[in-house]
């Protein structure tokens, strides 16, 4: 029925293209492990695949429909974003464009709404990435007379029908997720990636707070970076720690306290002066609160 | 008949070419995709050519990438409506209003009777000619 025209890049070209990307991945996401890995798997799937084809073994186009669970600020966003392109170049997604959604854009607010809400997602989607965050909404068990069982039946018959127009990810938060599936058993099996992502460790936080000062085009000197450690160590103690997100809240917080403490001699502020994070930036945090007195 | 031509419909771009396949359709669309045109999926089942408005199924399409999902719409169609004309017209919003800048059959029913030419006698031995598809006789949805 569909007369898709895959767009593939010459088979020589791959392997390094392949090496190209995943050594980018490599630089521009910190930890991930498993992601990675599958990220890797994927590209030598599609390396093999041609190898086949060009002996003549058919090949099913692969399933790459993909859940990503984890914890907040975990990366599933930003992986999910990076995806499309990463699928467009190794040549299993046509036009590489991401369509984000959430509950809201799929489904309608009454009957007859749902169906032709989901459609024109999907075909805006098509030869793309489709990427519903927070998926678990889609279904409300404890409403039954929710339209988003009619949004997810709709995903349901594309995502099977059209894989090779359409890669569908989903992205939420683990125990959700998996209660999501669990009312909708055909919507797990019909997705081949659970890609769980695990939380940071202490050291590639840092990493992250050293890539996103970088971006800021901020830096710490040595005290406030050892602030900064002791500061994460607290705060993951603490409850609602989102990883990542934690980490840019975190630091923009820090560039609140450094503006304010710079503001009041900005005429003689240096370049350093602007772009130093110190110690006690840091260390004016609330987590640090109970230790104050003997700091 | 010289007129109808094999008895086929030839309205819009491509009708005295053998009915497009879908990967045809696709690249067609892939064009006008590339161009950003809005493209809508019609039916209808008086081909009449002074039958302009056809009717529209489901919305036209804005801010798609990819043919595939108007080929998905387009199958719906033709399984909707198995036996009339449907065509597919890309629509150009550069000038402010919606300007078909491509139109052309994506089905057809089986049978195509096609039109005949009317006479009518007036004053002074002049003639007024009309054209009447000889489906239109039936009601509507029973036509083909």
């Amino acid at each position: 029925m569909s007369a898709a025209i895959p767009i593939t890049p010459p088979a020589s070209d791959v392997t390094a293209d392949i090496a190209q990307l995943l050594a980018g991945l490599d630089r521009e996401l910190v930890g991930l492990a498993p992601v990675k890995r599958r990220i890797a798997e994927v590209a030598a799937l599609l390396a093999v695949d041609r190898a086949r084809a060009g002996l003549g073994l058919r090949a099913q186009p692969p399933s790459l429909h993909m859940c990503f669970t984890g914890n907040p600020g975990t990366g599933k966003t930003t992986v999910a974003l990076k995806m499309a392109g990463i699928l467009q170049r190794l040549g299993y997604s046509r036009k590489g464009h991401l369509v984000a959604v959430t509950r809201d854009d799929l489904v309608g607010q009454y009957i007859g709404h749902t169906a032709p809400r989901t459609k024109e997602v999907l075909k805006r989607a098509m030869g793309g990435v489709l990427f519903i965050d927070e998926a678990y909404y889609l279904y409300r068990p404890e409403n039954e007379r929710d339209y988003g069982q009619e949004a997810v039946e709709i995903l349901l018959q594309v995502m099977e029908n059209q894989r090779e127009d359409l890669v569908v990810i989903l992205a939420g938060y683990k125990d959700r997720m998996e209660r999501f599936f669990e009312c909708n058993p055909g919507f797990g099996s019909r997705i081949a990636h659970h890609v769980d992502f695990p939380d940071y460790s202490n050291d590639e936080l840092m990493r992250i707070a050293a890539l996103m000062l970088e971006r800021m085009g901020y830096a710490f000197d040595a005290p406030a970076a050892a602030a900064f450690e002791r500061y994460l160590e607290r705060r993951m103690a603490r409850p609602h720690f989102a990883n990542a997100r934690s980490v840019r809240n975190a630091l923009d917080r820090a560039r609140l306290r450094h503006a304010s403490r710079v503001f009041s001699r900005l005429a003689t502020a240096d370049r350093e002066t602007l772009s130093t994070l110190v110690a006690e930036d840091i260390l004016a945090s609330r987590v640090f609160e109970d230790e104050a007195p003997d700091a | 008949m010289m007129t109808n031509h094999g008895n086929r419909l030839t309205q819009g771009q491509f009708s005295y070419l053998p009915d497009l396949t879908d990967a045809q359709i696709t690249a067609q669309l892939e064009y006008a995709l590339k161009n950003n045109w809005a493209v809508g999926v019609e039916y209808t089942d008086d081909p009449h050519p002074r039958n302009t408005y056809w009717e529209m199924f489901g919305n036209p399409m804005f801010d798609l990438v990819d043919p595939a999902g108007i080929l998905m719409e387009i199958s719906n169609c033709r399984k909707t409506f198995p036996n009339h004309y449907i065509r597919v017209t890309a629509f150009d919003s550069t000038r402010g209003r919606e300007t078909p800048r491509m139109s052309y059959l994506v089905s057809r029913p089986k049978n195509e009777p096609g039109f005949i030419v009317e006479r009518q006698e007036r004053d002074g031995r002049n003639v007024g000619y009309t054209i009447r598809s000889y489906a239109t006789g039936k009601p509507e949805g029973e036509r083909y």
